[in-house]
């Protein structure tokens, strides 16, 4: 009895070692893919949106702040 | 830089909102759905025209007390932005409403004395459009500007809470206590209007400081 257990260790060692990725697989789940950067194609996509509409607001303000200055040094030619 | 601490807050503000205001949860409503995300958008119009009407109308009666020409540019683009505001405010409001109620206009007392008010402002624009001499034209566009404001905010918030009406914030609605209970909404809204409200003042700011350079460019070619 101990000495058949001793000779199977091998064969135990090497179905655990085959076995071991499909435990893995198994507890991962079934529509598992490669790890891709999914953050903007979550929920509906709707982080691309906010994206979109975050480049149209920075773009605005930014036109806003150089409007801004521009009437500023305009303000500081015509102050001489 | 430290005058100007407040157009930073105003980026920082509207980035947030316009973050914030699409990804912050809000509560599940039906018929509403997502659209109370507008609460963000639609309604800090609202108050930002306010406040730079409100604005407008302190610049008018410091110029009836002191003339000036600064004055009455300052009163004139304060106005004009409101107006800008005002309008849309009622684009965004009509957009909300053919999602929500069916229709994009429906002759409900909030939205109908909204758009009186609008008409009243648009007078003030024609009415100062009309004068040639300059300082005729910022005396009667003052006094006109003073009444239409004491005419308009009655339209905007008082007379609709008096008779029945669609519109939250009418018809002895509560403006916010449905939405407003909810303290992420609370999050948003707030600095959402404080941002838009602040962009309306830099606005006016910008549009009168480049009337003022016109006008100061105009004496110089005179002299």
């Amino acid at each position: 009895m101990r000495n058949s257990l001793s000779k199977l260790r091998p064969a135990f060692l090497l179905l655990l070692a085959l076995l071991l990725p499909v435990v893995h697989a198994a507890a991962q789940s079934a529509a598992d893919t490669p790890e891709m950067a999914d953050a903007l194609r979550h929920d509906g996509k709707i982080y691309v949106v906010v994206a979109v509409i975050t480049v149209v607001l920075a773009g605005l303000l930014a036109l806003l702040v150089s409007l801004d200055r521009k009437v500023s040094r305009l303000e500081r030619e015509l102050k001489d | 830089m430290k005058k100007n601490w407040w157009k930073a807050l105003t980026v920082v503000l509207l980035l947030y909102v316009a973050v914030a205001g699409l990804l912050m949860p809000v509560p599940r409503l039906a018929i509403l759905n997502e659209t109370i995300r507008n609460l963000y958008f639609h309604v800090p119009m609202w108050f930002g025209m306010t406040f730079i009407l409100v604005a407008s109308v302190v610049y008018s009666v410091r110029y009836l007390r002191n003339p000036s020409v600064e004055l009455d540019i300052r009163s004139h683009e304060a106005a004009r932005t409101g107006i800008l505001m005002g309008c849309v405010g009622l684009a965004t409001g009509s957009i909300w409403a053919k999602y929500t109620w069916g229709t994009w206009w429906t002759n409900d007392p909030k939205l109908n004395g909204a758009a009186i008010a609008m008409l009243i402002y648009g007078a003030y624009l024609v009415l100062r459009s009309s004068f040639t001499d300059e300082q005729q034209r910022a005396r009667v566009s003052a006094i006109y500007n003073i009444f239409a404001f004491a005419t308009a905010m009655p339209l905007f918030y008082i007379l609709p809470r008096l008779t029945d009406s669609l519109h939250p914030g009418a018809g002895g609605n509560p403006a916010f206590a449905r939405y407003d209970l909810d303290n992420d909404m609370r999050l948003v809204f707030y600095p959402a209007v404080i941002g838009w409200t602040l962009l309306a003042f830099w606005l006016a700011q910008v549009a009168s400081r480049i009337a003022l350079l016109k006008q100061k460019v105009y004496e110089k070619q005179l002299v």
